[in-house]
Parts: structure tokens; C-alpha cells; sequence
């Protein structure tokens, strides 16, 4: 039995009904990681020994733990007590958080295995995961192509096998994109409905964590874990509970939906666009009613994103000073060119031009051009969502205007890179919960539809999700 | 419009970032492409329209003040690249 290929939930019903011992699940992952890592590198870290011993720890806890004995991989921006936390950059190359993230505190009380922290994008600022300080990752459909990004880590790992479930952030789509590139499920859910404690903050009006899944089933399953609560947040909405998992092959009869044009924008790839719209029409044929509809001020989401995001990161970051914590540049003279070489070493070139991006539209002269105005289109981004949702249950479209392309085929234009992002970016200015759920094959490499819903109705997304996956057919890669 | 390379100096400085000749130049022109795509923000009439900061629907979220334990100094100090007794380190500020 190939465990490491198991779904989240089918190994939790082996676990629990003990046919297998976390150790067995466990150490078929860690081989499955030796095996393929260096072809995918997802990992940053992979902790064998730890994995190993809380795997061995599970054998005496209660089996019907929600995550009991399922490893799980944690993206690099979520701070894991004791253990080295980095954003994939230079700057945070030795630092050890002293506290656990609040989702990784859930993780563990509900006995996931966690199994090594993933790559990404430096302070989750890419599409590539090529931003990454120390090295790419590669996507196990085609290892001459790009995962995706900023959690491209996630993505890759829970492709390969290499994790059972993952976790992500999403700023602009950085769950959302290398799910779909990668062909898993990945959600971002609702503004305010997961702690964001512990995350490292990249732009704190819009960061989201997220799962990424095999399957749909298995993104409810860690929703079930991470979406709680948490006085440590204030962001963080109280509402009561929710399972995530109720009504989710309730089927999509009489469900609403909206294929929003801008979803498939000018440039979509023809085999994108055939992907989604044959999604859509499956949806149809299950009973969910399919209209297409416009919503022009969407084209203008990315453009304030790329005001709005810079901004919060360049305040947002001007907390890495070589001061309190990670690298300082050695002999850097008096204070000020101690920050400026510290962060000139210790910072990649993509973070530099969103630190300086941010500081240009924040400047006196400037703010009101640029930064106001952007929080003014992000107000009518919000308001056309939320007219939208009064005749639509879910919005769907694409999740990424292409698939998968090459390493290197766009890190020199930053623009081209930010276009990757057209799609997921609306979703963020609007606080909204999305899913990607893989729809088909565009050119051999997996598309993602991207299900877009109201404020806090997750149930709904992952339930038209599960709907599109069980028409799809979709066949997870093998590498 | 356009970011000179002089004014890529000004907001480098802002961000506190030490740049080479090389890297301004470069960035001045990246810059310039990101800004001139921001323009068509323009495009729409915003008169009037309140700026969204953020989508969540709350105010101010208050706690009881209470004392609550804190982190270990030790732990603390313990990412600082230099650090003694209970103090961060940093180079002289103040001129004799």
C-alpha cells in the first residue's frame, strides 16, 4: 500500500480504525520525500526526526483526533516554535520563532504530523516561487516548469506526495495560482475567518491562510482545524464553528452562479478557457444554473493591488533592521548604513521593489495619486462584489489566465509575472473566500477553475468545488 | 510622470535600502512600467467614494487589561545578532 499517495481522509479512516500507525503513514512520506525532493524541492526544511517522534507520540493518543496522524507541511511564513522560520529569506535565514503560529498550534492539538517547512516566494512576494533566497521549486507535472507561487512549497509538496495536506498564505492568489498550476485544491478563506497570528506579516489587510489539498474533501477537513477564533488576531472574526464538511456532496442543484468575464480576461490561453467553460457547462448539467455576467471595475483590481499590497509591505517590513532579530551585515559603520547594507544584503530584488514601490505611494505628493485613490477603486471592487452576490450564490472563472509556464521565462519582466495574479487578486480587495479545484488539462498541464463566494459561506465554494471535481474526473499526477 | 533614478535615491532612502548605480537604474525603469499600468486607475471617477483600508466588519476590538505572561528575555534575545545583558545592540547614535 503506497500510503504517502493516501489522501488526508483515507488515512485518517486507516489511523483510525488502526489498520495503520501514524509511523507507517509517517515514514512512508519521509521516504516518499527522499525520493523525489530532489527533483521538486519543495521543502526548506524537511524534519525528519521530529516527524518521526510525534509520529511515535500519536500511537497512545485518541484516534479520533481531526488530523490524527496526517502529515502535513507548512509553508515557510508561519512561525513553528523552536524550529527555523525563514519567508525564504536571506534576511530570516536563522531565525527561530519562540512561539508557535496560532494555525500551528491547531495543527498540532489535533494530531497532524508536521513534517518540514515549504518554499516560497520571499515574503510570499512572487508567482514563481523563483523569488525564493535559496533555491526554486519545480513543478512535479513538468519539472522545467514553475509551481506557482508565493506557496508554490505547498503546492509541489502536497503534489508529490510528499505531504498529505499543506498550508498556505494568500496576499493575491499565492494558495490559489500554484494549486492550480500543481492541480490541487487550494482555498483562501474569508478575511478574518483564520488567526493570523504568527504569520509574517507581507500586506496584513489582505494575508489569509489557507489549505492545500488533494482533494476537496481534505481543504474541508483542515478548514474544520484552522478556521477558529483567536483573541490574538484582532482581525480575526468570533463567529461560532462551523463544519465545513457538512453538505459537501449535497450537490449544486439550483445553485446560482455567475462566469465572471473578467475571470477570463483578455490573454486567457485558449486550453484555460475551454477548461473552465466546459466546468461551467458540467455545473450546469449537475443543476446549477450558469449566467454569464460582467463586472467591469474587477480590471481594475490588480493595478490597486500593486499600490495597496507595497504599501502595507513597506511598513510591514521595515521591522527587519538586524536589530531585534535575523541577519545583520557585518562591519556596516553607524546605524543608518547598518540598515541600509543589512537590508540591501539580506533583501531580494523583488522585495526591494515593493518596499520602494509602497514607500513611492505612500510619499508626500504622492499618496493621495496613488494610495488613496487605489482604496478608493478597492471600495468599488467591494461594492460590485457584494451587488453581484445579490443574484449570485458563487462567482466562477479561471484561476490563472495560463498554465504552468518555465522557469525563467518571466523573471525579468515583473509586470508579465504580476499578470499571473489577474484573476485570485480581486478575491483579496474583497476579503472573500475562493477555492481553485483542478478542472482539465490545457497543453498536458492542469487548470484551475476558481470558485469565488459571499463573506464567511466557505460551505458554499467547496460544495460547488466538490461538485466540479467528482465531474471532472481529475487524475492527480504521478510523478 | 516618471521615477528618475535621483528620485529612486529619495525613496531607497525612505526603505532605508542601500542601492548600487546599477540597481536605481533598473528600478527606476521597473518602476516606471508598474506606475504607468497604476495610471489607468484614472480611468475610473472615484469622487466621492469612501477608501476601503480594510473589508472586515469590526471596530474596535477591546480586551480586559490584564497582565499576561510574557516571552523569557533570554528567548528574546535570542535571535538578536548582538545582544548583552537584557539589551539589544546597536552601533553608537549619539556623537561625543
Amino acid at each position: 500500500m503506497e500510503l504517502h499517495r493516501k489522501t488526508a481522509h483515507e488515512l485518517l479512516e486507516l489511523h483510525r480504525k488502526g489498520e495503520v500507525s501514524p509511523v507507517e503513514t509517517v515514514v512512508s512520506v519521509l521516504d516518499r520525500v527522499r525520493r523525489v525532493e530532489g527533483d521538486v524541492a519543495a521543502y526548506l526544511l524537511v524534519l525528519d526526526d521530529a516527524a518521526r517522534r510525534r509520529a511515535a507520540e500519536l500511537e497512545s493518543a485518541d484516534r479520533n483526533l481531526p488530523l490524527y496522524g496526517v502529515p502535513v507541511a507548512v509553508k515557510d511564513n508561519i512561525c513553528t516554535k523552536g524550529t527555523p522560520t525563514t519567508c525564504a529569506s536571506k534576511i530570516l535565514k536563522n531565525f527561530i520563532p519562540p512561539y508557535d503560529a496560532a494555525v500551528v498550534e491547531r495543527l498540532r492539538d489535533a494530531g497532524a504530523v508536521i513534517v518540514g517547512k515549504t518554499n516560497m516566494d520571499e515574503f510570499a512576494m512572487g508567482s514563481s516561487c523563483e523569488n525564493s533566497g535559496f533555491h526554486p521549486t519545480r513543478n512535479p507535472w513538468d519539472l522545467e516548469r514553475v509551481p506557482g507561487g508565493s506557496s508554490g512549497g505547498s503546492a509541489a509538496a502536497v503534489c508529490a506526495d510528499e505531504a498529505a495536506l499543506a498550508l498556505g498564505s494568500d496576499t493575491g492568489g499565492s494558495i490559489r495560482q500554484p494549486a492550480s498550476f500543481c492541480g490541487v485544491v487550494g482555498l483562501k478563506p474569508t478575511y478574518g475567518a483564520v488567526s493570523r497570528y504568527g504569520l509574517v506579516a507581507f500586506a496584513s489587510s489582505l494575508d489569509q491562510i489557507g489549505p492545500l489539498a488533494k482533494d476537496v474533501h481534505d481543504a474541508a477537513l483542515m478548514m474544520n482545524v484552522i478556521a477558529v477564533h483567536d483573541p490574538r488576531d484582532s482581525t480575526s472574526v468570533n463567529r461560532p464553528p462551523a463544519d465545513f464538511l457538512a453538505g459537501l456532496d449535497d450537490g449544486v442543484r439550483g445553485v446560482k452562479l455567475a462566469l465572471v468575464e473578467e475571470f477570463l480576461p483578455e490573454g486567457t490561453e485558449r486550453g484555460v478557457r475551454a477548461a473552465v467553460e466546459g466546468a461551467a457547462a458540467a455545473l450546469e448539467k449537475s443543476g446549477a444554473v450558469v449566467e454569464k455576467v460582467s463586472l467591469p471595475v474587477l480590471r481594475y483590481a490588480l493595478p490597486a493591488y500593486y499600490l495597496i499590497a507595497p504599501a502595507e509591505a513597506s511598513s510591514n517590513l521595515a521591522r527587519y533592521d538586524g536589530v531585534q532579530y535575523g541577519r545583520r551585515a557585518a562591519q556596516a559603520g553607524d546605524l543608518a548604513s547598518l540598515y541600509g547594507k543589512t537590508r540591501r544584503e539580506g533583501f531580494g530584488a523583488e522585495v526591494k521593489r515593493r518596499i520602494m514601490l509602497g514607500a513611492y505611494a505612500l510619499s508626500a505628493g504622492y499618496y493621495d495619486a496613488y494610495y488613496l485613490r487605489a482604496l478608493k477603486v478597492r471600495a468599488l471592487i467591494v461594492r460590485d462584489f457584494g451587488r453581484a452576490f445579490e443574484k449570485y450564490d458563487a462567482l466562477i472563472g479561471a484561476t490563472s489566465p495560463t498554465v504552468s509556464f518555465k522557469l525563467g521565462e518571466k523573471t525579468a519582466d515583473p509586470l508579465a509575472m504580476y499578470l499571473s495574479d489577474l484573476c485570485t487578486i480581486p478575491v483579496n480587495l474583497g476579503g472573500l473566500p475562493a477555492v481553485s479545484v483542478p478542472c482539465g488539462l490545457s497543453g498536458g498541464l492542469p487548470v484551475g477553475l476558481q470558485i469565488v463566494g459571499k463573506p464567511f459561506d466557505e460551505g458554499t465554494v467547496l460544495r460547488v468545488a466538490r461538485a466540479c471535481e467528482v465531474s471532472a474526473g481529475f487524475e492527480r499526477k504521478v510523478l | 510622470m516618471g521615477v528618475t533614478s535621483g528620485y529612486v535615491r529619495h525613496i531607497a532612502d525612505l526603505g532605508r535600502l542601500d542601492l548600487s548605480d546599477e540597481e536605481r537604474e533598473t528600478f527606476a525603469s521597473q518602476l516606471n512600467d508598474i506606475l504607468e499600468y497604476a495610471a489607468m486607475l484614472n480611468e475610473l471617477d472615484t469622487e466621492g467614494v469612501e477608501p476601503a483600508s480594510h473589508v472586515v466588519p469590526l471596530k474596535n476590538v477591546f480586551r480586559e487589561d490584564v497582565v499576561r505572561e510574557s516571552f523569557p528575555v533570554e528567548e528574546v534575545l535570542s535571535n538578536a545578532p548582538d545582544a548583552r545583558g537584557n539589551f539589544f545592540c546597536v552601533p553608537k547614535i549619539i556623537e561625543e
